[in-house]
């Protein structure tokens, strides 16, 4: 660990500015900055007002379903054979995924913006099934950015957004993955800035937004620290969660940021392999730079251009991650490793035949990274995995990689 | 003198008011940039912004997306841009040239070797539609020690007190973005463009250039009323796509020249 933890607050981040260091920061057209300032000052006000505080805790309590479980995964411990597994249960949220605790968030900022529409990019479909989740239940007209790509590879979610009232656009340009996605709702928000909310899926983008997802976000760590201390008396020695752009991972670890026991290790995409160059883990193989408005670790070539991703999981498939999550590394505070494709489909076999609980794609990095660190440990350790997702999204992917037509 | 203080200050004493041209380098082909800026310059073009292509151009809009695409189809980077730049020096040393692009290839570079390399090539100014003051960090110093102009956006939604902190730091001429979109929207509002423009000249005495929504002589000239001066892009690459590349050069050209006219009418 660090010789830095008896001076640094890690929860006193970002600065005024955004800024974590040398990363986050605002890098946007001109034309967006009155509305990021309004949003940060709307937040500032709001954020620990009790009437807001209670409104979302009331919704992630009766909506949500939370708390989410802590589970002792008692079976895959054994199976295992090292410390003892025990998995935070995102995946038994409303909409199967931990994304729906930033929308039902940033909804409520929405709301009080008086805002009547509102748009979203996405991936593998989480978070815009989550944004028109939020904006059916609040009656808000809701555009839902999404690669062409992954229109195709998600078809269910797409119709699941459809039948949610939204409105999918697919994106033709670059790479037709996330990051356009992300580069077309920022050009929606650029045109129609003055009537409409922009909803990020992660612990991304331009000031606010890193702050504002991570604060969502953290419901899951607070409740998994109380839940471990209630269930065993103590804290955990390691916390295990996946990195796309890194709001399930920063929900659960930044809760205990200032537990310097606790080591935290964030799983990104290792695609075809790290050293094939064909994966999704700038933070294992990229290096500091500028997109989608912040400054943090990118996979870019020697000219500085961004470029293509790969992965398994859509929802892990970005070249970029939160600022905060590239602060964290280069403090040496978070470990961050990877997880190549052939791993995680084994994490999700195990999970799933072993505990009956089937990961998304995404969680199952962590669930792989997981094993092998508990195998690698003392027998008393624990360990908390976020099981940020269910599969039941990624069915038509596994039957496709078994060679199955369903 | 920077070339582009020397452009404006001659244009604002006969009174004229300025052309500014934007392609992407290398779009169509790397072949066809060097003689479209000749013949841009030869029809009516008093300053030319030549785009960075970059595979994330968030502030574009679909035509514009297109020219970063097919010049990246050919690899085409900052460094060639900085070649392009050197051989048009060859025969002009005249028109300035600004760079217009987006802050990670200048980051890549790095801002000293960005700013030493961009001289030498012959480049007068650097707009990045994704740093605004707040975000230059040393880039502002190495521009200055380099002699290279730091042109800096304001936008329809900026706040009357940030307009005064914008200018502040700015050199060359402050870009006025016409409207709240990308580039290629076709919603330009006239008077909502005089009034702010009006609010930025209270500030400084900078001239002013208008962009983002001029597609022809008749907007050209509409908005360089409330001006000094005009910035076409869209309506230039959009030839970029339809014609051959042998013939790329003198379609820009002659469109250049038909907006130069309708601007001095
Ligand atoms: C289940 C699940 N986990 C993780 C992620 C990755 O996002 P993040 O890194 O922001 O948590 C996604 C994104 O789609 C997801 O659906």
């Amino acid at each position: 660990m660090s010789t830095n933890d008896a001076v640094i607050d890690f929860k006193q981040m970002p600065d005024a500015k955004g800024h974590f260091g040398q990363f986050g920061g605002r890098f946007v057209s001109e034309t967006l900055i009155h509305a990021l300032d309004e949003l940060a000052e709307m937040y500032e006000e709001l954020k620990d007002r009790p009437d807001f505080r209670e409104e979302f805790d009331r919704d992630l309590a009766h909506y949500v379903g939370r708390p989410s479980p802590l589970y002792f995964a008692e079976r895959l411990t054994q199976k295992v054979g090292g410390a003892r597994i025990y998995l935070k249960r995102e995946d038994l949220n409303h909409t199967g995924a931990h994304k729906v605790n930033n929308t039902i968030g940033q909804a409520l900022l929405a709301k009080h913006s008086g805002k009547k529409r509102v748009i979203a990019e996405t991936g593998a479909g989480q978070h815009g099934v989550a944004s028109a989740t939020v904006a059916a239940r609040l009656g808000l007209e809701c555009v839902v950015y999404m690669g062409a790509e992954d229109v195709k590879r998600q078809a269910l979610n797409v119709y699941r957004m459809k039948l949610l009232g939204a409105t999918v656009i697919p994106v033709e340009s670059g790479s037709k993955t996330l990051k356009d996605a992300m580069n077309e709702a920022m050009r929606d928000w650029v045109t129609n800035v003055d009537d409409t909310f922009y909803i990020i899926g992660t612990a991304a983008g331009p000031h606010p937004y890193p702050q504002l997802v991570r604060d969502f976000q953290c419901v899951i760590g607070r409740e998994a620290r109380a839940q471990c201390l209630e269930q065993t008396g103590r804290l955990p020695d390691a916390l295990v969660a996946c990195v796309g752009g890194g709001s399930n991972a920063i929900g659960l670890f930044h809760p205990f940021l200032n537990d310097s026991s606790v080591a935290m290790y964030g799983v990104e995409a290792g695609g075809h392999g790290v050293e094939t160059g064909r994966h999704a883990a700038p933070l294992s193989d990229g290096i500091p730079g500028i997109l989608h408005g912040n400054r943090t670790y990118l996979m870019e070539d020697e000219n500085g251009q961004i470029i293509e991703t790969h992965s398994v999981s859509a929802g892990l498939d970005y070249p970029g991650v939160g600022p905060e999550h590239s602060w964290l590394k280069d403090m040496g505070r978070v470990s961050y490793v990877p997880i190549n494709d052939d791993e995680a489909m084994n994490g999700f076999r195990s999970l799933t035949r072993v505990e009956g609980i089937m990961p998304a794609l995404e969680s199952s990095h962590a669930i792989a990274y997981a094993e092998k660190l508990a195998a690698a440990s003392d027998k008393d350790d624990i360990i908390i995995v976020n099981l940020s997702g269910r599969g039941d999204k990624d069915i038509l992917t596994v039957a496709e990689i078994d060679g199955i037509k369903v | 003198m920077n070339r582009i203080t020397s452009t404006l200050n001659a244009l604002r004493a006969e009174g004229r008011k300025a052309l500014v041209t934007y392609i992407v380098n290398g779009d169509p082909t790397p072949q066809t940039t060097l003689d479209t800026l000749h013949a841009m310059v030869a029809n009516g073009a008093d300053i030319i912004e030549l785009g960075v292509p970059f595979s994330d151009p968030m502030a574009e809009g679909p035509t514009i997306q297109r020219g970063h695409e097919r010049a990246l189809e050919h690899g085409v980077s900052l460094k060639d841009t900085f070649d392009v730049v050197a051989q048009f020096r060859e025969t002009n040393q005249s028109t300035p040239i600004v760079l217009m692009g987006y802050a990670n290839p200048v980051e890549r570079m790095g801002y000293k070797a960005f700013a030493e390399r961009a001289a030498q090539a012959g480049v007068d100014g650097l707009l990045t539609v994704d740093l605004p003051p707040e975000e230059l960090g040393d880039l502002d110093a190495e521009l200055r020690a380099a002699n290279i102009e730091n042109i800096l956006l304001i936008a329809p939604t900026t706040a009357k007190e940030r307009i005064a902190h914008i200018t502040a730091s700015a050199s060359g001429f402050i870009y006025y973005v016409s409207l709240k979109g990308v580039t290629g929207a076709g919603h330009l509002d006239i008077d909502s463009v005089a009034e702010k423009v009006a609010a930025i000249r209270e500030t400084t005495d900078l001239p002013v250039m208008v962009g983002f929504g001029i597609k022809d002589g008749q907007t050209a000239k509409a908005v360089s009323a409330v001006a000094d001066g005009a910035v076409v892009g869209s309506a230039l690459v959009s030839l970029m796509s339809d014609v051959s590349s042998n013939e790329i050069a003198s379609k820009v050209g002659q469109k250049v020249a038909e907006i130069r006219q309708g601007l001095d009418k």
